[in-house]
Formats: C-alpha cells, sequence, structure tokens
C-alpha cells in the first residue's frame, strides 16, 4: 500500500515535473525577443555567449560583481546541489558511473555544506531589511522545503540509517514500472514526500530560474544589431500589412 | 508586498558622513517614501497621437490585463523576467533612485514587483489559487496609481541588469508598464507631448526648418570669428553623411558646442555632409514608453531622410539613449539599410567617426588649450550597458575616453565602481528629465556626484565630460546644488572643438608660427 502511494507519487511529480518545465521552455522558446537587448559589454559571438551563459551558471559570474555574501552562500548552496544530485543518481542504477561512485563520499558531506549555504541564505533574507521587503512567504517556504529535504536526508546519512538496498530496489522497479516494497522509515517518507513535492512545485515557482536563465535576452543575445538584422516574426507581418517599410515610411 | 507604508519616515533623512561620501551607500528600506512624486499626466490631446486612448474607459482594467497578455507574448524579455526572479537581494542596493531615496519601491526588485504581484494573480496558478503565498494581488484603481508614480521613478538604465544572476532588466519591465499605462489612458505628458512634436515637427524640441536654418547660420558665423575659417552646418543638402543628433544640440549649453565641434571634425576631414530638418532629432522617447510602434515610426524618418538626401553613411551625434535607439534597434525598426555604403556599419556614433580621424591623422590639436581642464568623464548607461562603439565589446568605454585623451592633458577617472558598466546614472533619463520631477531627478543623480566629488577633493577635477544630451541637461540641473557651475558639464566634441586646429585657421597659423619660433631656437 505504501509503496503504490509513493510510486504514484512520484510518477505524477515525475510528469509535472518534466512535462511543466518542458512546457516553460516550449513557451519561452516560442516567445521572441524582439529587439537586441544584451546588457553590453556583451559577446558578438555565439562562442562569446556560450562562455558568457557558462561563467553565468557555474561561477555566477553578476552575483560575484553584486554582493560577495550572496555569491558565497549561493554558491555553496548550488555546488552541493549538483553534488547531492550526482551522488542520488546511484540510486537509478546498476552499475552506477564511476563519477557518480566518486561523488559517493563527497556528496555526504555535501549534505552539510547544503546546509550551511541554505541557512546562509534564510539568515540574510530575514536580517538584511532590503531583502526582507522582497520577501514573500513563498520565498520562506522554498527556503524552509530545500532545508527539511536536506535534513532528513542527513538524518538518514548520519543517524539513523534507512535501508538504502530497498530504496534502491524501489527506484530501479520505478523505471522499470515494477512496484518493490518501500521501507517504512519515517525520515525517508519525509524526505521523498518533500522531494516530492518540490518536484510538483518546480514548473509554477521561481524555481524556473534554472532554465529561465538561458531565454534570457540580456545574457543570451550576440551584440550585433548593426551586422545582421534582427526582427521578430510579428515585427515582420506588421511591416508587411503597412506594404513594406518605405510605404510606411512615406505614412509616418 | 506585506510591507505597511510608513508615513514617518519620510521625513527621517538622516543623513550620516558615510553616506555622504560614499557614492554606492545604500539606506534602509522604507516604501512610500517617494509616492507622492509624480509627473503629470498627459491629457488625451497628448495621448492621442500616439495612438493611445484619452482618459482612463471604463474597461481599462481588462484593457490593461490583456495588454498584459498581449506583451507576455511579444516580449521574451517580460515574460521571463517575470517568472524567474528569485528574489535574492542581489539588485537591492543597485538602483541610484534607491540609493537616493531610500524608498523600497525602488529598489530594482522592489520596482519589478509592482507589476510581477499583478501578472501572478492572473497569470500563474500560484497566484490564483494562493495569493497571498505568493504575493499576488488585484490590479485596482491603487496599483495602477502606484505603477504610475514608480515606473516613472525609473531611468532604464540598466544598472540593475548588470548585478542580477539572471540579468533581469528592470527597465524592460518599466517599459512594458508604461506601455500598460498608455494603453489605458494613463500617459505621462512630458514623453507623450515631446513625442507628438517629432511627429508633427521632427524634433522633440519642436524647432521648425527656419528657426534651425538661423541657429545653424548663426554657428557658423560663430565659427569663422573664432577661428577665421568658414566651416559650413548643412541643413537638408545632398551630401555622403547624414549626420542625426539630438536636438538640443541645436539649442542650448553645452550640447551646442559639441554641434560645433562635429562641424569642426567633418569640416577639418574634408567629409560631405548635412543634417535634416525632417529628422532633426535622434533622440527616441518612445523607447522610454516602451511602444514599438512609435519608436519605429520615428526611426523610419531616419530612414526617410538618409534616402531623400541621397547619403552614403548616418551618424549620430552625441545622445545616450538615441545611440541605444539607433546602434541596438535601427537596423531592426527601420533597415534594412541595403541603400547605404556596405563599407560603413549602420549607424555609426559620431566618437567614432572622430576617433578613426584621429587614428588616421587627419585632425591637429592643440591639447593646451585645454589645459585649463581638470576632466572627468561620466559614462551614459545607455552608451555603456545598452550599446556598443567599435569593432569589440567595451569600445564604448575605450573610444570616448581615447578622443578625450587627444585633446586633453588632465584626465582622471571616478571610482571604478561607479564607471563603465558598472556607471552611475545622471538621475534625469528614461524620460524623466521633467521639471516636475526634480526632487527625483536630484535624490536620483547624488550618487553620481559623490562619486564627482570624490575626483573633485583627490585630483581637483572642475569639469565633467559626457556624450548624451539628456545627461547633460540633467546636470546643469544637479551639479549647481554640489559646487559645481552650470558650465562645469561638457561635450566630448566641445572638447575636442576647443583643442581643434583647423586648415588654414587664426589658431593654425599661430600654431606653426610658435613652432618656428622654437625651430629656430633649439636649431641656434
Ligand atoms: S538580482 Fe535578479 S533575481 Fe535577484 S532579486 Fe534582483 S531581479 Fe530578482
Ligand atoms: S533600470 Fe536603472 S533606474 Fe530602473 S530600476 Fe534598474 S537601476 Fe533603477
Ligand atoms: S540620461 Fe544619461 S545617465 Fe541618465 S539614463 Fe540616460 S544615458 Fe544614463
Amino acid at each position: 500500500m505504501l509503496s503504490t502511494i509513493y510510486a504514484v507519487l512520484f510518477y505524477v511529480a515525475t510528469l509535472v515535473l518534466v512535462g511543466g518545465v518542458g512546457y516553460r521552455i516550449w513557451e519561452y522558446a516560442r516567445t521572441p525577443a524582439p529587439l537586441k537587448i544584451p546588457t553590453t559589454p556583451a559577446p558578438t559571438t555565439w562562442g562569446g555567449v556560450v562562455w558568457r551563459l557558462f561563467k553565468e551558471v557555474v561561477f555566477f559570474e553578476s552575483l560575484w560583481k553584486a554582493n560577495k555574501w550572496i555569491w558565497v552562500f549561493g554558491i555553496v548552496f548550488h555546488m552541493s546541489l549538483w553534488l547531492i544530485f550526482l551522488r542520488h543518481v546511484r540510486y537509478f542504477q546498476e552499475p552506477v558511473f564511476t563519477l557518480v561512485a566518486l561523488a559517493q563520499p563527497i556528496g555526504k558531506y555535501a549534505g552539510l555544506t547544503f546546509m550551511l549555504g541554505g541557512l546562509g541564505l534564510l539568515a540574510r533574507r530575514i536580517v538584511v531589511a532590503r531583502v526582507r521587503f522582497i520577501s514573500a512567504p513563498s520565498d520562506y517556504l522554498m527556503l524552509l522545503l530545500f532545508l527539511a529535504i536536506g535534513f532528513s536526508g542527513l538524518m538518514m546519512s548520519f543517524v539513523s540509517h534507512t535501508d538504502i538496498v530497498a530504496v534502491k530496489a524501489f527506484f530501479l522497479g520505478l523505471m522499470r514500472f515494477d512496484i518493490q516494497p518501500l521501507p517504512a522509515d519515517a525520515p525517508l517518507l519525509v524526505h521523498l514526500t518533500l522531494v516530492a513535492l518540490f518536484m510538483l512545485i518546480f514548473p509554477f515557482s521561481k524555481l524556473l530560474h534554472a532554465p529561465g536563465v538561458f531565454f534570457s535576452p540580456t545574457r543570451n543575445q550576440r551584440d550585433n544589431p548593426r551586422d545582421k538584422r534582427h526582427v521578430a516574426a510579428w515585427a515582420l507581418r506588421m511591416e508587411k500589412a503597412e506594404g513594406g517599410q518605405d510605404t510606411a515610411m512615406n505614412k509616418s | 508586498m506585506s510591507e505597511q507604508l510608513d508615513d514617518k519616515a519620510v521625513e527621517d533623512v538622516t543623513i550620516d558622513p558615510q553616506a555622504q561620501a560614499d557614492p554606492l551607500f545604500a539606506p534602509q528600506p522604507v516604501a512610500g517614501k517617494t509616492r507622492d512624486w509624480k509627473s503629470f499626466p498627459a491629457e488625451e490631446k497628448f495621448q492621442q497621437p500616439l495612438g493611445y486612448p484619452g482618459p482612463k474607459p471604463d474597461d481599462w482594467k481588462e484593457r490593461a490585463l490583456a495588454k498584459m497578455d498581449e506583451l507576455r507574448g511579444k516580449f521574451r524579455s517580460f515574460r521571463v523576467f517575470l517568472d524567474i526572479c528569485v528574489k535574492c537581494g542581489a539588485c537591492t542596493d543597485k538602483c541610484h533612485y534607491y540609493m537616493g531615496t531610500g524608498d523600497a519601491r525602488n529598489m530594482p526588485v522592489g520596482r519589478q514587483d509592482l507589476l510581477r504581484s499583478v501578472y501572478r494573480r492572473y497569470f500563474t496558478l500560484p497566484g490564483k489559487w494562493f495569493p497571498s503565498l505568493v504575493g499576488a494581488r488585484e490590479l485596482t484603481e491603487e496599483v495602477l496609481d502606484e505603477w504610475y508614480t514608480y515606473y516613472f521613478q525609473c531611468s532604464e538604465c540598466r544598472r540593475c541588469s548588470v548585478y542580477c544572476p539572471y540579468g533581469i532588466d528592470t527597465a524592460e519591465i518599466t517599459m512594458a508598464a508604461r506601455e500598460i499605462l498608455d494603453s489605458v489612458g494613463v500617459g505621462m505628458k512630458y514623453t507623450n507631448e515631446i513625442i507628438g512634436k517629432v511627429f508633427g515637427i521632427g524634433n522633440n524640441l519642436g524647432l521648425p526648418k527656419p528657426a534651425l536654418q538661423s541657429t545653424l547660420e548663426d554657428l557658423e558665423e560663430e565659427i569663422e570669428e573664432d577661428t577665421g575659417v568658414k566651416v559650413r552646418l548643412p541643413l537638408d543638402e545632398p551630401a555622403d553623411v547624414l549626420l542625426v543628433t539630438p536636438s538640443a544640440d541645436f539649442f542650448a549649453e553645452p550640447h551646442i558646442d559639441g554641434l560645433i565641434g562635429y562641424a569642426k571634425v567633418f569640416h577639418a576631414t574634408g567629409e560631405k555632409w548635412t543634417l535634416s530638418s525632417y529628422a532633426s532629432e535622434a533622440a527616441n522617447f518612445a523607447m522610454f514608453i516602451g511602444s514599438y510602434e512609435n519608436m519605429r515610426r520615428i526611426a523610419l524618418r531616419i530612414r526617410k531622410a538618409a534616402i531623400d538626401l541621397g547619403v552614403k553613411r548616418i551618424i549620430i551625434g552625441e545622445c545616450g539613449h538615441a545611440w541605444r535607439a539607433a546602434y541596438s534597434f535601427l537596423n531592426t525598426l527601420a533597415g534594412p539599410f541595403d541603400f547605404l555604403d556596405p563599407n560603413y556599419p549602420v549607424p555609426q556614433h559620431i566618437c567614432e567617426y572622430t576617433w578613426d580621424a584621429i587614428q588616421k591623422g587627419k585632425l591637429r590639436f592643440n591639447k593646451e588649450e585645454n589645459d585649463w581642464i581638470k576632466l572627468t568623464y561620466h559614462d551614459s548607461c545607455n552608451v555603456a550597458r545598452a550599446s556598443r562603439m567599435g569593432d569589440y565589446p567595451g569600445g564604448q568605454f575605450d573610444i570616448p575616453r581615447n578622443i578625450i585623451k587627444a585633446v586633453c592633458n588632465n584626465y582622471y577617472e571616478m571610482p571604478e565602481d561607479t564607471i563603465k558598466e558598472a556607471t552611475l546614472c545622471c538621475g534625469g533619463g528614461g524620460g524623466l528629465l521633467t521639471d516636475d520631477l526634480i526632487p527625483l531627478r536630484k535624490a536620483g543623480g547624488s550618487p553620481r556626484m559623490k562619486a564627482l566629488k570624490q575626483v573633485r577633493e583627490e585630483h581637483g577635477v572642475n569639469k565633467m565630460a559626457a556624450i548624451c544630451a539628456i545627461c547633460k541637461s540633467q546636470f546643469t540641473k544637479v551639479m549647481p546644488d554640489h559646487g559645481f557651475a552650470i558650465d562645469d558639464i561638457m561635450s566630448v566634441h566641445q572638447l575636442v572643438s576647443n583643442a581643434i586646429i583647423l586648415p588654414g585657421s587664426e589658431q593654425e597659423a599661430e600654431r606653426d608660427g610658435a613652432d618656428d619660433e622654437r625651430e629656430k631656437e633649439t636649431s641656434a
């Protein structure tokens, strides 16, 4: 029974996450950016744009320029998240990639740094008046959700161990549509419920910053407006409806 | 959205010494401090030429939401920026209006949230289901009023977009908000009246052709008096180069000295150039109100002038947002420009032209003419963060400085974190250069003024140069409050004009005479 409930929960959460984020990406991709608005100085080539985005998502370049505290907490938080993610891949493969195997020991401590980063961000939200002002209840709840996920995970790593072999069997089973028994340990169930919740709200929340940053016109455009004419489809239609630029020009 | 408006804080502007000196000092946030700083709204007669309704129609709310829906389909920036802000706070202390006023709504994200909260309520699931959880709210008269106030307290300078980890540019939200406001009849008089003048007469100042003609003739006389050389300022003549410059250049100091500078440069290089009375304005205020259609109508005037006058190149005079509108948008709005000479980028900046001429050795200077000046340079936001000069990123910082250093011996930079991409806005950009908003303009200009005062103290700087008509006008208003004279703001081409030695001029005779003397002395 328990296993079935969690199986359904994860199927639904996965559908919502993949479908929802996919839909958002599709929305962002099909919405035109009718004007060239890169924040300059901006790269003039695609290679340059890739490098700019790489520095943005890996090193948080703009954030570094903006505020060293947010940068430190932010980078610790996100890098830990990647390590934790890598560590968790082992629940979905057999045998695991070498990289995933290597991440196991570090990943364990990444859980601790993750909490540290998250607590730092939460502290800033509460202590710095400017950040407090712009925070809605959902902004606190989102951080608390992450912290709770981290905490329940750490409980299992360091305090009351769960039967991870069974957990792995459960998730490998899910991937084959074959529901295996899930251990009924409280920390595990809390952990999994919160993770599913996270997956469910992702496409409707500010977590969209993850795919969204790649669609930010101020960061992903080339600075080449004089070399190449950049026009949105709707703007071209408008031009055509007016009989072309020169007709429009004589009217205005 | 939850913070209460706090009235008593409006009074308590405690200025501690740190706040007085540090250009980037950010005060504690208080919401509503500047909510009474409002510009005059546009009457119907100023709305109508731009295609906007007059007084607010009864169904304004439906129309506003429909407009919002339309914009999120047409502008990816609008949709993505509204979705992805994580409220990290990195931008909160980056806006000069926030630094100058301490009003929490002037923090870039605070400003965005005025609109984001409504967007969430009507266009997102969490906002529909749990409005108070995600800070979503209904669109009401009060909200609309708040939009009008605070979206006209943003100069669209893009400083916030430099620091946001996702590049969220509040200027994009401001432009969209103004477009929504205009679409429900709540326009701003200053911007909309001016755009109407461009459509009717051809420039922001409403100067008709005869007025332009006589100004240009006066300038020709003035130059001849000063130099003994007949330098022409042609209007509507067939030429190779069309110069489009902000109309302030025809009208006021120090702008007009910049125009004299352009004319001298063209004269010295032997360029066949002309101004146009039809496109007698480089500024494009429709950019400020986020109206693609109106922006295009203004841009098309430049296209028409270029075709009618049969020119090969288009060059833009000193103006910040005009350079953005030209460099970044002209090709999009009014292109393609395949009828112009493909050997030159379209358009070019006058500084690109002048620097090119300097590099080719076409211009001669006597830098000593500027020796009484200790200069610093204000990077205009729209040049710094929204466009480029030359053929590499960052050329927009180097080229004006290169020109300055070629004509001026004493040059000093303001603090590193207040120049180039981090430049502080003058406080009057984005369509806020109106007397209705003087307190805001002064507060917004204060961070820049603090940076300027630092170089005055350290190096004895007595003049600041800029390449933006709005910056120049704004600084003539703001600098006197800080112990500077009204003419301590200069055009870059004014410095060029001071130092240039025109062939056949009195200055040339003097100079070469002096050189001869010196040569004689050394050879003796
Ligand atoms: S820096 Fe960007 S993401 Fe952070 S609060 Fe400001 S707008 Fe939002
Ligand atoms: S664009 Fe400039 S004026 Fe507007 S919010 Fe950002 S920093 Fe402030
Ligand atoms: S007027 Fe000048 S400083 Fe001010 S926003 Fe425009 S370019 Fe920036």
